[in-house]
């Protein structure tokens, strides 16, 4: 408990030294979009072979679930859409995204670690947690939310593939349902949702490839920390924003 | 010219610098020796700050470094060159990139103004041809002449080494040695240097600073080292068969 605590204390002080104005604001940006492709774009492929895939199963199984005929098949493209932006596209990408993400920061900034190279940018009088680490925060935080968008659209097109293919429902239906009781809120909370984890996947994960040690086990340990506890943060954020959004 | 006084480094209870003092002057080669965990890395880090000291005093010229903060001792730093003990390479960056580093950061130069530094300060450590190489293409010996470009590419007053030829076969390991010592004439430099390497003691070492146990036990050059009677410098410096044979040799 006590170590946890003082875990906590030290990432906040991590987060105040990466949060100071950057040294040179040209250098920020160079960063910002080496990562930006790095975590956001070559996540998109992922993103979107698990998008495609969860849209095709959810409209099967609420398919198979309104069997009563008192129910309009409309409400299978209603469903689809309402659990994709609800939980699928931000908490179950987010997930995705830590396991994927979260160990690449984390080996990457670890292994800069023990081999000495944050000191030598620290011994320049260089600001590293702040070079290496605020670039990969602003990235993720502020482009995985249209990433989030991209999995919503390419879940609903896996919707439609499925229905194509098997004509479990009719495309109308599904169309139909799809903008039935549309609530553009739905989108705000999903994005700010989505933000949120990308914020606390990125940072957590820097936090502890920046206090990686002992070679490169060490690494390998620190990434693996860092993937469950971004993982349990995110479920953790999700209640407590969809508490706080939809109550 | 570096000052330290009654320098104590503690990890938890564990005391590893004992009110060590010394002095390095400009033009001069200082060798920090001892044996692997005596000290030597974490004295060298608490002398640029990478680690903080429990007590002592730290001055470089009239400014006592280890009272500013870390954005204060920034107009110190862009004044210290050093190379790591694994050279350090940004493995994202090219050796250009790598070289340029510091100068991306800390001056205002354009961009022909900052090759032309970066290369010529690659010619400095006699490479050529090898801008666009990113340092793991790069041979061990390489990668430390690589990080010596790098550690006086803003004209340092002090260059810090530590162990500079952990690694390197014994003729690469005499040119790195050759290399400081020559900078550091050429531009009056303060350097210092952390070695285990005998070696590099008899080819550069202008002063010596013996460090058992994190206590600095005896200081000299390498004209004296070998006629000393500190009993744990020569268990030591004639630690090999080898040598205690020619030690007995020579009476
Ligand atoms: N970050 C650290 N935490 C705890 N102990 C350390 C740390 N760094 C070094 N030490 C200990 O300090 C002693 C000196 O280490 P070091 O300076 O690396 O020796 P060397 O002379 O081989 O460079 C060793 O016993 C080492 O275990
Ligand atoms: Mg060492």
């Amino acid at each position: 408990m006590k170590k946890s605590l003082e875990l906590i204390g030290q990432y906040f002080i991590l987060m105040k030294v990466v949060f100071s104005a950057p040294d040179k604001k040209r250098i920020f940006w160079k960063q910002f979009f080496i990562d930006a492709e790095k975590l956001v774009l070559n996540s998109i492929p992922i993103v979107a072979v698990i998008s495609v895939f969860i849209g095709a199963v959810l409209v099967i199984q609420t398919a198979y679930n309104i069997e009563s005929p008192l129910i309009p098949k409309m409400y299978v493209g209603y469903m689809t859409r309402e659990s994709l932006i609800l939980e699928f596209c931000s908490t179950m990408i987010a997930l995705i995204l830590a396991g994927k993400v979260g160990s690449n920061i984390s080996s990457e900034i670890g292994s800069m670690r023990i081999s000495e190279q944050i000191d030598a940018m620290e011994m320049m009088g260089i600001n590293s947690a702040n070079y290496l680490i605020l670039p990969k925060i602003a990235a993720a935080t502020i482009l995985n939310p249209l990433l989030m968008l991209m999995s919503f659209v390419l879940g609903l097109f896996g919707g439609a593939m499925i229905i194509n293919f098997t004509g479990i429902i009719t495309m109308g239906q599904y169309t139909e349902g799809l903008q039935y009781a549309f609530r553009f809120y739905y989108f705000v909370y999903s994005m700010i949702k989505m933000a949120t984890f990308s914020f606390l996947i990125t940072s957590i994960s820097s936090f502890y490839g920046y206090y990686a040690a002992d070679g490169s086990l060490g690494v390998g340990r620190s990434s693996t920390k860092a993937i469950v506890v971004s993982s349990v943060s995110i479920l953790i954020a999700n209640l407590v924003i969809t508490q706080l959004m939809l109550n | 010219m570096i000052q330290v006084n009654n320098l104590n480094k503690f990890f938890g209870e564990k005391q590893v610098l004992h009110d060590i003092s010394i002095t390095y002057k400009p033009g001069e080669c200082s060798l920090i020796i001892g044996a692997s965990g005596s000290g030597k890395t974490v004295f060298l880090k608490s002398l640029v700050g990478l680690l903080t000291p429990d007590s002592g005093e730290i001055w470089y010229g009239k400014i006592q470094f280890n009272a500013l903060s870390f954005k204060e001792q920034r107009s110190i730093r862009k004044e210290i060159g050093m190379l790591f003990q694994g050279s350090a390479l940004f493995d994202f960056a090219t050796v250009e990139e790598n070289v340029r580093f510091p100068m991306d950061f800390f001056t205002t130069w354009s961009d022909k103004e900052k090759l032309d530094r970066v290369n010529f300060c690659l010619e400095r450590v006699n490479l050529k041809n090898v801008n666009k190489l990113f340092p793991n293409e790069l041979s061990g010996g390489m990668q430390k002449r690589v990080g010596i470009a790098r550690a006086i590419a803003l004209n340092p007053k002090y260059l810090f080494c530590d162990e500079p030829n952990s690694g390197l076969d014994p003729h690469t390991s005499i040119l790195i040695d050759q290399l400081i010592s020559e900078i550091t004439k050429e531009y009056n430099i303060t350097t210092v240097v952390n070695t285990h390497d005998m070696n590099s003691v008899m080819e550069i070492g202008d002063t010596v600073g013996f460090i058992h146990q994190g206590k600095l036990v005896w200081e000299g050059n390498k004209d004296n080292i070998l006629t000393s009677d500190c009993e744990e410098l020569n268990n030591f410096v004639f630690a090999s068969n080898m040598a205690k044979k020619m030690k007995e040799m020579m009476g």
